[in-house]
């Protein structure tokens, strides 16, 4: 069986296989699905299939990623499909543009089969907070598959899909990624365009892909990375070869290693993401201590930071020019009963939260506060990285966490995304890679680097999944 | 920062994020922004005097384009930007009526 990007992406070009035939052999597991990972899927799917393969009959170019079955998270802006962003307040929004990353992939010649399930407005760490329903865990279905993007990362996990698009506010590629066993990459900030995608906290938003391998998750960065004029938060940088980057030898890289990060992890947790370590150092790394004394402060100054700003995106859903409108007797009684209907509690919890951190009076205590802890948090990371080439740490304190765990305690779900957060922060590159397993569970390493250090991350990635084989590992079907 | 909030905070709050939230909801609310407010005194503990604040991930030097007139890509459509919407009357957006006219 032809699996996962860059392999598919070869064997259609090299018409080893039809790219609808590839997409058959998807189509009929993700009819089998029972994890819920799918929102919707996209009609058009066997047309795109059919112009890709008529594309390599007539002797054209395919594409990077010809015939290669991908899914996004629905946050993406699809032109024509419907597009919720996992709420009721968007239910039956048909968008009437495409936004710039799901084009780019068309482009490239991937076909997007479909919509995938995430937490409402992205926020949340379980894909609990879905409006739609939440996402099983292949690895163990009683379980969650992280968020927010947990669609994404279940659907790559369970082979529906070769790769997927998520989006990391403050980990929500990452730690799915590590709960399900798939490789994800948050890049850099403004890496990739936000041009179409719904938002959430503008300032810490980004793009990034998942994949079964860190070669898979470069084709796909490959495809959706650079400049976008539609984008100007979007980075103006050369986009370099990150498949290439894959099989770039380690040299005599140096890993920093931050004791904050490993303190208070749990000891199965810490064994495994320490192993994973030494596997480096046996391919030629050094490993350096470095001090990130801040992290601590991370998660408090993220959640006045990100909800500060979702409480501003969101003031959009007011059911006048799309989605659920509720009638009231005035156009005040009519914002405030179509947002009350609208939004789940989560997305209320962050918009209060967020509205109370600006208001008057408390904006210096709150916001003004939390942007300069961000400051010494980014700091914090220009020192390290004066030591080291990458840092390493585990992406989540623990494996995959039981359904319903942790939905009635708020701050315990926001303390999960404890080692995610600080690079969010700072705008940096990380990504999660498979290392081992736990009682059965996936456990995922996390690699930090400086900004628009991807290449690195994918040379340190590509060196690990070539010396061990957690990255191939498949749930039970 | 970590005054405790109120009922009463949550309610005015509330009106400012254009959220009709029942007594019970407000009840629930109040804990739990109380629980999480209070987690976040942990900044408090920090001295910020002469830090900058960080405002963006990256240092944006505001780009400008060419002073030329240019399009993107097409306008939208009146009749598609307003495919999606709840009501409309003509080409626009209806809303309950804002402004009273006296006779």
């Amino acid at each position: 069986m032809i699996e996962g990007v860059a392999e598919i992406a070869r064997a259609v070009r090299e018409r080893k296989i039809s790219a609808v035939e590839v997409l058959e052999a998807h189509a009929a597991r993700i009819a089998a699905d029972t994890l819920g990972c799918f929102y919707r899927l996209d009609p058009t799917a066997r047309e795109q299939a059919r112009a890709v393969d008529g594309k390599i009959a007539r002797g054209e170019d395919p594409g990077l990623l010809a015939g290669v079955p991908v899914a996004l998270k629905d946050l993406f802006v699809t032109k024509g499909l419907e597009t919720t962003a996992g709420s009721k307040i968007l239910e039956g929004w048909v968008p009437p543009y495409e936004g710039t990353p799901s084009r780019k992939l068309r482009e490239a010649g991937a076909i997007v089969v479909g919509k995938l399930s995430m937490d409402e407005f992205a926020m949340g760490s379980s894909n609990e907070n879905s409006a739609y329903g939440p996402v099983r865990n292949p690895w163990d279905p009683t379980r969650v598959p992280g968020g927010s993007s947990g669609g994404s990362a279940a659907a790559v996990a369970a082979g529906l899909v070769a790769g997927a698009l998520g989006t990391d506010t403050g980990g929500s590629i990452r730690q799915p990624a590590a709960l399900t066993g798939t490789t994800g990459l948050k890049p850099t900030y403004g890496r990739v365009s936000r041009y179409g995608v719904v938002a959430f906290a503008s300032s810490l938003d980004q793009v990034g892909p998942f994949g079964r391998s860190a070669l898979d998750v470069a084709h796909l960065l490959q495809a959706i990375a650079g400049h976008d004029p539609h984008d100007a938060t979007s980075l103006d940088r050369p986009v370099p070869d990150y498949r290439a980057a894959c099989d770039k030898p380690l040299g005599a890289l140096r890993i920093g290693i931050p004791a904050e990060y490993f303190k208070d992890t749990p000891q199965a947790m810490g064994a495994s993401v320490s192993s994973a370590i030494d596997e480096l150092v046996k391919l030629g790394a050094t490993k350096v201590p470095v001090e990130l004394p801040h992290t601590r402060y991370g998660i408090a100054a993220y959640y006045i930071v990100a909800t500060a700003e979702a409480s501003s995106n969101l003031a959009r859903y007011d059911g006048v020019r799309y989605g659920l409108r509720v009638a009231g007797s005035s156009l005040a009684q009519m914002y405030a009963r179509t947002r009350a209907a609208g939004f789940g509690a989560e997305v209320k919890r962050r918009i209060m939260l967020g509205t109370y951190a600006l208001r008057s009076g408390y904006y210096d205590a709150y916001y003004l506060r939390a942007q300069k802890v961000r400051t010494l948090i980014k700091r914090d990371f220009q020192r390290a990285f004066e030591r080291c080439d990458v840092i390493a740490t585990p992406t989540a304190p623990s494996t995959a966490f039981a359904l319903g765990a942790k939905v009635d305690d708020p701050l315990e779900m926001y303390l999960n995304d404890v080692y995610t957060i600080p690079a969010s922060l700072a705008g940096l590159p990380g990504m999660s890679i498979p290392c081992g397993f736990i009682e059965g569970l996936p456990a995922g390493l996390q690699l930090l680097g400086p900004p628009l250090g991807e290449e690195m991350l994918f040379a340190v990635a590509g060196a690990y999944q070539r010396a061990t084989d957690w990255h191939t590992r498949r749930p039970p079907r | 920062m970590a005054s405790k909030i109120t009922d009463a905070d949550v309610r005015e709050t509330a009106v400012l994020a254009r959220l009709e939230l029942g007594d019970e909801e407000i009840g629930r609310m109040t804990r739990e922004l109380d629980a999480i407010l209070g987690y976040m005194a942990l900044l408090d503990q920090l001295d910020v005097s002469g830090v900058e604040p960080m405002t963006h991930a990256v240092s944006l030097d505001l780009p400008l384009r060419a002073d030329v007139v240019e399009a993107l890509e097409p306008q939208l459509p009146v009749a598609e930007a307003l495919a999606d919407a709840p009501r409309t009357h003509d080409a626009f957006f209806e809303v309950p009526k804002i402004i009273e006219v006296g006779d």
